[in-house]
């Protein structure tokens, strides 16, 4: 047995992990085995992918490129490859993932299993909507391949299926051409909530990626910096040198807290404000900015973290975000690490996917217990009265209930799990 | 254009640590590589992903028996027909079940043949080319499990020892020629064939880094080197240890 434990480290639990190594051995090991969980590199914030207790597949062996075709940007992989390494294989090759989520340390099985989403939704929807063909294996020994044009339901239901229908093995993505590693970006700050919904409305049709970071206890109003930027075409640009840095250990307290929050955010603030304006910037940073500080979990202390991503609908969003930050302000918690962006009116193809037109919030919040769990319970009740819904990739204790109201596909959805697989949040939020 | 690429041949070459070093050399230019391993679709899955990465590259697949001397002598002849090799990466082995290796002689037997005396054949059938050519570099994965014989694993030890022995003959042979002879000795390594000691909670060591070690000290051509060169240090006490100390110890 082995300790495991998500990225928000709220916990590590014993699992029994068995490597898959090689896509044609993958159906032996399913059948042989207990009912487990597939499990990548775990970036998951709360539960999906632990299966205390029981079994854990990890795919992060499975990392071999299969085909790519350089003409058409068609590439096939096993699902274990990570964003990285495809990302770097294929933009000097002219090819670019169209879809990423703000890190690229994850896998292929990853990626499709939560439907991530990237600054761009508005534009290219999410991961799963460029993604031509799956292999899907079941515990029961099925093998099935299925795509946006074959066995169509199989694949909705994999999409965004929290890996509860069976492990994918292969993938076949479609990239996106793209003429080198370099954005156009713009920084502007924002001093309240309309001003951010402006500029989102705004860049919408002209910017291919856009975000912001909000502060999240700042005064009365929601004060802010927007990021938007597009692909642009520059040759011979000096690469930037890139500087890893670990957080080498957990400090016995959090070094978030209402001492060093207020102060850090008023800095960060600042700080953007100065770099307002326009600069070419490489897509790693811009992308993936806390890639380079790895582990940086860490920093939340020997309890963990969550992670709070919800989405609601445009017309009632201003005045949730309104309300979920003054719940927020009252408690004096909150995260440095806050975003704030909206996504377009793009129906996602998963069953389950987490995406919807609308204004994502998604905030870190260190692991104070019950304290913590009471500021959820009013967060919930917002998103709850607003038609919104979690995001399950970042989700460890939502309600049953909010879960069922969120994604009404669900019933759908069930007909297509594999009762060989259960998670920890399978367990809690769908009974088995 | 073929012959002014670097050719590496790799003995065992679906191990994951050959695996990582191989993608290590195609990203770092196109070379011409052979792939030699007991089932031909693992290589060839292997091959394939290389391809991807290096589409420069030429990646020939073969298949071979690792314990048949004649087979060996074959294979080796073949791929040094096919032009001079700059390196020779030998790196299969398993990890044998020590308690199984107590009770079952042929399981002892097995893994000692797997892991010593079939990397040995290699390495000589390969060495006489290599001296004849008076160039390339033969690299060979022994373990740190090589260096001092311990309960919990001594048969393996005794196979990887005989190969720590033999690379060292070899080196003393090649001292005054310019074939270089390179002896790994990685540290427990998180592979699939160490699942079962991760699964014991052990703390193994990330493929990709000890990979990257192995490309460096083959490229510099180093007589010895531990990966993760902590182990340096480790063995260094290992074999140090007096015996009235060593024996107390449950390793
Ligand atoms: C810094 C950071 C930034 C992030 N930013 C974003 C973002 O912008 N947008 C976004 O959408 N998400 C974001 N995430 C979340 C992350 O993208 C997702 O959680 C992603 O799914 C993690 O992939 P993984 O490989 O680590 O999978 P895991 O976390 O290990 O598993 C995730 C799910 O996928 C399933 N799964 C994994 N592999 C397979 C397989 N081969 N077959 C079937 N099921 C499988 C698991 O069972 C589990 O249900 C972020 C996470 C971090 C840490």
């Amino acid at each position: 047995m082995v300790e495991v434990s998500s990225w928000g480290m709220l916990g590590s639990w014993e699992h029994e992990v068995l490597a898959l190594s090689d896509r044609h051995h993958v159906v032996h090991q399913l059948k042989s085995s207990r009912s487990g969980i597939a499990h990548g590199m775990g970036r998951s914030y709360g539960d999906v992918c632990l299966n205390p207790g029981g079994v854990l597949w990890k795919t992060t062996e499975l990392d071999r490129f299969i085909s790519l075709d350089e003409s058409t940007g068609r590439l096939v992989c096993e699902a274990g490859v990570l964003l990285r390494d495809i990302q770097r294989l294929v933009i000097p090759r002219g090819w670019i993932l169209p879809v990423t989520p703000g890190t690229q340390l994850v896998t292929v099985g990853g990626a499709i299993a939560n439907d991530v989403h990237g600054k761009n939704h508005h534009m290219f929807s999410t991961f799963g909507d460029h993604v031509r063909g799956i292999i899907l294996v079941r515990t029961d020994g099925t093998i099935i391949e299925c795509g946006p044009d074959f066995q169509t339901e199989w694949f909705s239901a994999t999409v965004g299926g929290l890996g509860l229908t069976g492990v994918i093995t292969e993938a076949e993505i479609q990239l996106r051409k793209v003429s080198g590693p370099w954005l156009d970006a713009e920084t502007l700050p924002y001093a309240n909530l309309n001003e951010f919904f402006q500029l989102a409305n705004a860049s919408e049709t002209e910017w291919e990626h856009t975000v912001s970071w909000i502060d999240c206890l700042s005064g009365k109003n929601a004060r802010g910096i927007f990021m938007r930027a597009n692909p642009i075409n520059l040759i011979n640009h000096p690469e930037p040198k890139s500087h890893k840095r670990t957080i080498r250990f957990v400090p016995p307290v959090s070094l978030v807290n209402h001492l060093t929050l207020r102060p850090f955010n008023a800095a960060y603030f600042n700080f953007k404000k100065r770099q307002a304006g326009k600069r070419i910037v490489h897509y790693e940073p811009f992308f993936y900015p806390l890639d380079n500080l790895l582990e940086w979990n860490r920093m939340y202390g020997p309890h963990g973290f969550y992670q709070y991503q919800s989405v609601v609908p445009l017309k009632v969003g201003n005045d949730a975000v309104q309300a979920m930050l003054r719940e927020i302000k009252k408690t004096g918690e909150g995260s440095f690490l806050a975003v704030l962006k909206t996504f377009g009116d793009r129906q996602s193809v998963g069953m389950m996917s987490f995406p919807r037109q609308g204004v994502t919030m998604a905030l870190d919040f260190p692991n104070q217990g019950d304290k913590t769990l009471k500021l959820f319970a009013s967060l919930d009740a917002i998103v709850r009265e607003a038609g919104g819904r979690i995001y399950l990739a970042k989700d460890a204790r939502m309600s049953r209930d909010l879960f069922e109201t969120g994604y009404p596909r669900l019933n759908e959805f069930l007909h297509y799990r594999d009762l060989g697989i259960s998670s920890a949040m399978s367990r809690r939020l769908i009974g088995s | 254009m073929t012959n002014n690429k670097k050719r590496i041949v790799i003995i065992g070459a679906t191990s994951a640590i050959a695996e990582h070093c191989a993608r290590f050399w195609v990203d770092d230019a196109a070379v011409d590589m052979t792939l030699v391993g007991r089932d031909i679709s693992k290589i060839e899955r292997v091959a394939q992903d290389l391809r991807v990465r290096s589409p420069q590259s030429v990646i020939h697949v073969l298949e071979s028996k690792f314990t048949d001397s004649i087979a060996i002598r074959q294979l080796v002849d073949r791929v040094i027909a096919g032009g001079i090799v700059n390196i020779v990466l030998i790196a299969h082995g398993t990890l044998p079940d020590q308690i199984e290796c107590q009770t079952d002689l042929s399981a002892n037997q097995e893994a000692l043949i797997v892991n010593g005396i079939s990397p040995m054949l290699f390495a000589e059938a390969f060495v006489g080319h290599m001296q004849k050519a008076n160039s390339g570099t033969l690299a060979i994965i022994g373990s740190v499990a090589g260096d001092r014989g311990r309960r919990s694993n001594y048969v393996y030890g005794a196979a990887k020892g005989l190969v720590t022995r033999y690379a060292q003959g070899l080196q003393h042979r090649l001292a005054s020629t310019d074939v270089k002879i390179v002896l790994i000795k990685p540290g427990p390594t998180d592979t699939p064939m160490t699942m079962h000691l991760k699964q014991q909670g052990s703390h193994l060591a990330n493929v990709e880094d000890v990979s990257r070690l192995i490309v460096k000290a083959i490229n510099q051509g180093k007589s010895v080197v531990y990966a993760p060169t902590k182990w340096t240090l480790i063995m260094m006490v290992v074999r140090h240890l007096p015996k009235f100390i060593f024996d107390k110890l449950d390793i």
